[in-house]
């Protein structure tokens, strides 16, 4: 296995006026391609702090991060996007659809930030495939606001899947669903990771936690613990999550 | 083109977000529509007045010589336009300028003078203007008696007190009766009315409206009413239409023959023909659509404020959305294209809008003044329509920036921990 994602004593600091936070306090790991990791921790330990410089979202302050080998941590910001479009793919707890958009059109979205060569019949092709993966083709022509919990987030998966992202960020992914639905998306989150996909799950939940592979406990902006998952859940439909 | 998928987008966008909030989006174009419907308004009805207005000028005849009394400067108009009397023609000039074989290019010719005075019938008293005239009236202002008959040379010769009326000062004064053989009375003198003319609905050349106005013979204006020698206008109507600028020579010529004057700048007459009269009403319709062009601009401005405010709204309102682009990877400048066509979609829609409703109104106008009898016609210029759609879209594109820059300098993470 091939190295995705090396950090090397990360640091974030806010500057609020006078006021200085000290977010990421000097945090190493290495993260291998094809992992499964959730990323854990109390509110306010700087767990999404640290998923969002994962995700090229923000920049740490001090600290090298390497991503695929190549060092990430001081790019411009059109380059951060396109790393984000092509290699990243976003799942949020509130789901983030575009309102009064079809389902369609919200899995199209990264393709519309595409800076490579496509053509609309090739992206029809992703945009199915993509759909497909969750079990949602038949409700291509619905919109966001026709479907349930458990489907917006299905549609937010597929939406992160369609440029075949090596990596998918997964922030508190089952955090507004009810168990069920909750479920089905760690199911669908397994199945991918099954296909090879390198998932980073962020979650203050055990029990979702325990769906992953390692499991990376953050503490005061610190790495308090970084262990292997022992007796690994593994979601079936029907189950209740917790 | 990398951006076009997203100004396409951003097209769908905001058209959806229009339709789905109307009477916002109502409210947000309204001040364009306003502006643009203004401006359409305006070309179209400056283009009808201004055709009106030439049209009834056309109507007298456009091979007609005018000649006021008094020089005039190249700094302003002629002293006798603002009712300055000046005495310096008289009628020995008209019979001068009449010989055709002395003043090439001539082809017939008229003498006025005007007053106001009292008219009185059986039932009406009124104050009303009369113009005393000559027997060639009817000829050189191509006019059409409808009853009776117009004075002749005799009866002008004679001093006669006859009186040919204008058909609404007629229907005033005798309020649908027969108004033919009855006697009225002009500043205390009795005249017989021996025709009424047929109505002509156009006030040309600085003169009173005939179809208001009493007309007798202009030596009984002279010597009954007025108690003077001179004539307040001479119109000579040259035999044809290229013959206007040779009868305008000739004319000068001959008059400064009879009045002694060996240099233009002496002149005490002043000649215009009917292009001159035209460049003045051209004149007059022109700074009075800057004026109301004006108006529509603020209007105009007004407008792009409000869609900036929307578009300053929207942006606060959308920033998850902002940050769910940046997110999959949208990057500064796609946020600022899209929020920018946003506002120019929004701004081209309220042009459109204005347009239909400035052509509405325009053609209504039309419908309404024709019935009130004029000859008005809904005119309507396609540069008005491109320069209303290029200023909707650069109102749009102008105060779409600032709204936009903004959207673009949120930061991807911020906006998605924004609730």
């Amino acid at each position: 296995m091939s190295k995705l994602i090396q950090v090397v004593d990360l640091h974030k600091t806010y500057r609020t006026g006078e006021i200085k936070t000290l977010a990421i306090r000097g945090v190493s790991f290495e993260i291998e391609r094809g992992e499964f990791v959730a990323i854990m921790g109390p509110s306010g330990s700087g767990k999404s702090t640290l998923m969002q410089m994962l995700g090229l979202l923000d920049q740490p302050t001090s600290g090298r991060y390497l991503l695929t080998g190549r060092d990430v941590g001081k790019l411009s910001d059109d380059d951060m996007a396109n790393l984000r479009n092509v290699n990243i793919g976003f799942i949020f707890q509130s789901f983030n659809l575009l309102s009064k958009t079809t389902v369609y059109e919200n899995v199209e979205l990264p393709l519309l930030y595409d800076h490579r060569k496509k053509n609309t019949k090739e992206n029809k092709e992703k945009i199915l495939k993509a759909l497909r993966a969750v079990g949602l083709e038949h409700r291509i022509d619905y919109f966001s606001n026709q479907l349930s919990g458990g489907e917006k987030q299905r549609v937010a998966i597929a939406r992160a899947l369609v440029n075949d992202p090596d990596l998918i960020f997964a922030d508190e992914p089952t955090g507004n669903l009810d168990s069920k639905s909750g479920t089905q998306i760690m199911k669908i989150l397994q199945e991918l990771n099954n296909d090879g996909k390198t998932i980073i799950l962020v979650t203050h939940e055990t029990q979702t936690a325990n769906h992953a592979k390692r499991i990376i406990y953050v503490v005061d902006g610190k790495i308090n613990s970084d262990k292997k998952v022992v007796n690994r859940l593994v979601a079936r439909d029907g189950e209740l999550l917790k | 083109m990398w951006f076009l998928g997203t100004a396409v987008g951003a097209v769908k966008i905001s058209l959806k977000n229009l339709i789905a909030s109307k009477v916002r989006s109502f409210l947000t174009v309204l001040g364009v529509v306003i502006g643009v419907a203004a401006v359409i308004i305006i070309f179209s009805i400056g283009l009808s007045a201004q055709e009106l207005i030439l049209d009834q000028i056309r109507n007298v005849g456009s091979n007609l010589v005018m000649i006021i009394p008094g020089g005039s400067s190249e700094d302003g108009p002629p002293a006798a336009l603002f009712g300055i009397s000046i005495t310096s023609l008289t009628y020995e000039d008209l019979e001068k300028l009449l010989k055709k074989n002395k003043v090439p290019g001539v082809e017939d010719g008229a003498g006025y003078v005007m007053g106001t005075a009292k008219i009185i019938s059986d039932t009406r008293d009124l104050s009303r203007s009369f113009t005393g005239t000559t027997a060639s009236y009817i000829d050189v202002e191509n006019a059409t008696v409808e009853e009776g008959r117009f004075f002749t040379k005799d009866e002008e010769r004679n001093i006669a007190r006859v009186v040919v009326l204008g058909s609404t000062l007629a229907t005033e004064l005798f309020e649908g009766r027969d108004a033919l053989g009855k006697v009225i009375e002009i500043k205390d003198q009795n005249f017989t009315i021996i025709g009424i003319l047929k109505e002509r609905g156009s006030a040309a050349m600085g003169m009173s409206n005939q179809d208001e106005s009493a007309i007798i013979p202009l030596k009984t204006a002279q010597k009954l009413l007025l108690g003077i020698n001179h004539l307040a206008l001479i119109r000579l109507k040259a035999t044809d239409e290229k013959s206007v600028e040779l009868l305008k020579a000739s004319a000068t010529a001959t008059l400064r023959e009879q009045h002694d004057i060996e240099n233009s700048s002496a002149d005490d007459f002043t000649i215009n023909d009917q292009a001159t009269a035209l460049e003045m009403v051209d004149n007059i319709t022109d700074v009075l659509r800057y004026f109301l062009l004006a108006i529509g601009t603020i209007s105009l401005i007004v407008g792009g404020v409000g869609i900036m405010n929307i578009m300053l709204i929207a942006v606060n309102q959308r920033i998850r959305e902002i940050g769910v682009r940046r997110a999959v990877g949208a990057k500064r400048v796609d946020i600022l294209v899209q929020f920018i066509v946003e506002s120019a979609t929004v701004a081209l829609i309220g042009g459109i809008i204005g347009i239909v409703l400035g052509i509405f109104t325009a053609l209504i106008t039309a419908i309404v003044i024709n019935a009130m009898g004029y000859n008005w016609q809904f005119l309507l210029s396609l540069n008005s329509i491109i320069v209303a759609v290029l200023i909707s879209l650069g109102i749009g594109l102008i105060f779409g920036v600032y709204p936009a820059r903004k959207a673009s300098k949120i930061s991807p993470m911020e906006a998605l921990r924004y609730d």
